[in-house]
């Protein structure tokens, strides 16, 4: 009786799970009224401002990842090493940006980095993309923070860091080929999940007036009927590409990583 | 000295996260010269900006129980359902993924599928003759966007409350057991008030989690539904409430709201890991 | 008629047979322990008395009931967990209030039961915190009272000292068992710990590979254990290896000594090898008033265990390890000294 209450349960789930997903493949194979074919992926792909924008989300995505790591693994390794009473508040303020919704966030960037502002990043394409950058990875800071904090727990930076200084290495060497190296793992966690999350983000790059892929997204969405879901299903392939990815390198390292 | 370590990170966040908030957050509480004013919360006290609150309220209050009790079903149903234990790990993993897939695609998705010529309504209307539309069911509305939520609020709840489930022990249930309980009574004395804690603050979180989403929201409806992330997208675009610090207001208010559905969450959550230490 | 009746209890998981074909009768108010290594099968028979496991084969009756078929609230047992188990979102109080309030008695009578219990366990001044708030020792008596409390007709004790430390575990051994002695209550307590099983039981049943090896009184089983595995397994035991040189005199060689013994040589004969166990404490060092066997051999190794002093003496191919008592008038021998082990042939053991 229970077990088959639990599968009518996890069957509607599932099924709710699917059929969108379902929906959404099939509609974007349907601009053809003949039969199935991949024309909407064609004229999708084909499109100028779909190739300028995807590059300019993939090129967002990358910096933002970059900048996320040097930030993130730098401060996570000196929290945890020389000031562990900061812990709480770092934790905290690296949560805030679930706390806060994203569209206040870029309110803020708006009035505060306008043109007329003490600091106008907004006066130029150029800067407007730097503070696009760095409200992805503010976005991105919760998940990048747990990651590599959670990886440098696992390992025992404190030894590891002491051993490295008696062979003289340097700060630098240590942070660069002793510490990262050994929460790469972690680091690569927290860059496909960032990936995943910028790739198609709406609300920053629309509000900026930047020409990335979600704001492309939701445009075509307004006016065509299936090139938006062909969108949305490689949206989607890059979502599940991005998990994969971390499914494969967690596993990598259960493989690698020495038996205690 | 020791400070110089963490003084890029205070940096970076000061810039791009406290200060932005913060500019807001004062904003709203000045007038356009600079003085201090509670004139810019009390204008939002109008039909339109309220009603904007409530629907945003009620549309994140929904799918979040709704999307509690679901998950929570599935949850329990690989857990205690006695479903093969091969199933949890593709579910948890689908949960990684779905859980992060809001936004424009998601809104597609469902318009391919609920639309009004989506995939489900044809086939129902085909197949047998059931119309959706004059069933009351509308994607273009707060259901439609309730239930667009939903895809993403269930797989937030299972990756929360899976390991909660699991946290409860088996000694638990037997020592009620033999102690005289029925199962019933073991669920409600003691395996839901143990979960309770966790259940209401993933509630809180998951309400937070809908109450900030706009591009889903915009790219389903457009600008139809008067939600208040949708009012304030409005608003900076192109200042519609004729008054900048409204919006800041606007703003504040909804840091409020996110702000105690997360204070909820993390009071409950440390009481509940109190408990199962 | 015995109280609670186990009658060829099996149990199998899988392939796997993990209690085979195990028969108990337990008389009212008598304390028995369950005592043998991990995998035994001991925890597995308590958990078919409780319920949790359904046997493949056999019956349990408590009372002259069957109760084989119930479900576990309906058996009416009271039982403690090894990991505590309280409920964490209920006191103290509620805690041990839980059996009687899921049975339907009222308020008014459950609160000065649970105020009794808390007397019992001594922990009057803590009914109101919760376990996160108590020590390992204090959750335990908790759990004690919470499973008492209903008044079960059997209570049963699963390894319920393992996670406390040493100290705690003796006084709380010593309280489990003085409150078992005033309630009168037939109990079951499972343990891979000889010394807890010695010490608090009635009766002890060495369990081994799925079936009961001795039921015996704590004494028995240690002077008496009727197979090499109980011998082996309660108490430290020397083993003599030893050749037969007369059957029908008893006369066996243990290296150059000569030992007489009057019990059964289990049909060996001349030439063969026996094994003789003896425990540390039947043996003394020189001459001892009713001692009439001896071995010679060397002192090898003496450690100073305070009242005790446990020497062992090199035979040659074998060590074995005498006990004597610590006495201030004469120092304990040193290493190298020719020594003089005497004990009584009939405390040897014959194994196999």
């Amino acid at each position: 009786m229970t077990r088959f209450i639990a599968w009518t349960v996890f069957l509607f789930g599932c099924l709710f799970f699917v059929l969108p997903l379902l929906g959404l493949t099939e509609f974007s194979l349907s601009m053809r009224r003949e039969g199935y074919t991949f024309d909407a992926y064609r004229v999708v792909l084909a499109d100028p401002q779909f190739r300028a924008t995807f590059l300019y989300s993939v090129m967002a995505a990358v910096m933002t990842i970059i900048m996320g790591v040097l930030i993130v693994v730098p401060t996570a390794y000196w929290v945890r090493l020389k000031m562990p009473w900061l812990r709480p508040v770092v934790e905290f303020i690296t949560l805030l940006p679930l706390v806060i919704p994203a569209i206040v966030i870029v309110f803020g960037y708006i009035r505060l980095y306008n043109t007329s502002s003490v600091l106008p990043l907004m006066g130029s394409t150029a800067g407007t993309t730097v503070l696009l950058i760095c409200g992805f990875t503010v976005l991105a800071l919760p998940y990048m923070y747990r990651a590599v904090d959670t990886g440098m727990r696992t390992i025992d930076i404190k030894t590891l860091t002491e051993a490295a200084q008696s062979l003289g290495a340097g700060w630098f060497t240590i942070l660069f080929r002793i510490i990262l190296p050994n929460v790469l793992v972690a680091v690569l966690s927290g860059s496909f999940l960032t990936f995943a999350i910028v790739i198609g983000e709406f609300v920053f790059p629309a509000l900026l007036n930047l020409p990335a892929f979600g704001p492309y997204m939701q445009i075509v969405g307004a006016n065509k009927a299936y090139e938006p879901m062909a969108l949305a299903v490689i949206a989607f392939t890059i979502t599940w590409a991005c998990m994969g990815l971390i499914q494969l390198v967690t596993r990598f390292q259960k493989h690698t990583q020495v038996k205690r | 000295m020791r400070w110089l370590g963490v003084v890029p990170f205070f940096l970076f966040v000061s810039l791009f996260l406290l200060f932005p908030t913060l500019y807001i957050v004062v904003g709203a509480f000045r007038t356009p010269e600079g003085s201090f004013t509670l004139a810019n919360i009390a204008s939002l006290n109008t039909p339109g900006i309220i009603n904007a609150y409530l629907l945003s309220i009620r549309v994140s209050f929904f799918s979040a129980i709704l999307g509690c009790l679901i998950g929570f079903g599935m949850a329990a149903a690989i857990t205690f359902g006695g479903l093969p234990r091969v199933l949890r790990t593709p579910l948890m993993t689908f949960s990684g993924v779905a859980s992060n897939f809001a936004g424009v695609p998601l809104a597609f998705a469902f318009i391919a599928t609920l639309g009004p010529v989506g995939l489900v309504t044809v086939w129902l209307r085909t197949e047998f003759g059931i119309n959706l539309r004059s069933w009351g069911f509308n994607l273009l509305s707060t259901q439609g966007l309730i239930a667009t939520y939903l895809f993403f609020q269930i797989p937030l709840m299972i990756l929360i409350i899976t390991p909660a489930l699991e946290g409860l022990k088996r000694e638990w249930k037997e020592a009620a057991s033999i102690l005289g309980a029925n199962a019933f009574q073991y669920w409600t004395m003691v395996a839901l008030p143990i979960l309770f804690p966790s259940l209401l603050g993933t509630l809180a979180l998951l309400f937070a989690n809908a109450f900030g989403a706009v591009a889903t929201a915009i790219a389903l409806t457009g600008s139809t539904l008067n939600l208040a992330p949708i009012l304030l997208f409005a608003q900076i675009r192109g200042d519609v409430l004729g008054n900048p610090h409204l919006g800041y207001a606007l703003a504040f208010g909804m840091i409020v709201i996110t702000g105690i559905a997360n204070a909820i969450y993390i009071i409950l959550r440390t009481r509940s890991e109190r408990w199962i230490k | 008629m015995a109280f609670l009746e186990l009658a060829g209890l099996k149990k199998s998981f899988g392939d796997l047979q993990v209690v085979n074909d195990f028969s108990l009768n337990v008389d009212q108010g008598e304390f028995i322990s369950f005592l043998g290594p991990s995998g035994c099968g001991k925890t597995t028979v308590l958990r078919m008395v409780a319920g949790f496991e359904e046997p493949s084969a056999g019956s349990i009756k408590v009372g002259g009931t069957e109760v084989t078929g119930l479900k576990p609230n309906e058996r009416d047992m009271g039982m403690v967990f090894q990991a505590y188990a309280l409920f964490p979102n209920m006191t103290v109080a509620q805690n041990i209030g839980f059996g009687l309030k899921v049975r339907g008695t009222p308020k008014a009578d459950i609160k000065p039961r649970v105020v009794e219990m808390l007397k019992i366990i001594q922990l009057e001044q803590l009914g109101d915190r919760y376990p996160y708030q108590l020590s390992g020792g204090q959750q335990q008596r908790v759990a004690l009272a919470r499973a008492l409390a209903p008044s079960p007709k059997l209570l049963l004790l699963d390894e319920p000292l393992s996670a406390l430390d040493a100290k705690v575990r003796v006084s709380l051994r010593d309280e489990i068992r003085s409150i078992q002695k005033r309630l009168g209550i037939t109990t079951i307590f499972v343990t891979h710990d000889q010394e807890e099983a010695l010490s608090i039981s009635d009766r002890i049943v060495v369990m081994h590979g799925g079936v009961a090896q001795q039921v015996a009184t704590p004494f028995e089983i240690y002077n008496r254990p009727s197979t090499k595995f109980v011998a082996n397994f309660v108490g430290t035991l020397n083993v003599l290896e030893g050749t037969v040189v007369d059957s029908a005199l008893g006369k066996v060689r243990v290296n150059n000594d000569e030992i007489s013994l009057k019990q059964s040589l289990n049909g060996a004969k001349n030439g063969d090898a026996v094994s003789l166990a003896l425990r540390p404490e039947a043996m003394a060092l020189g001459d001892y008033k009713g001692h009439d066997s001896e071995l010679h051999g060397k002192i090898a190794d003496v450690s100073f265990l305070g009242s005790v002093i446990r020497v062992r003496v090199n035979l040659g191919k074998e060590t074995i390890a005498l006990d004597t008592f610590n006495n201030s008038r004469t120092p304990p021998p040193n290493v190298g000294d020719n020594a003089k082990v005497t004990f009584t042939s009939n405390d040897l053991l014959v194994l196999q």
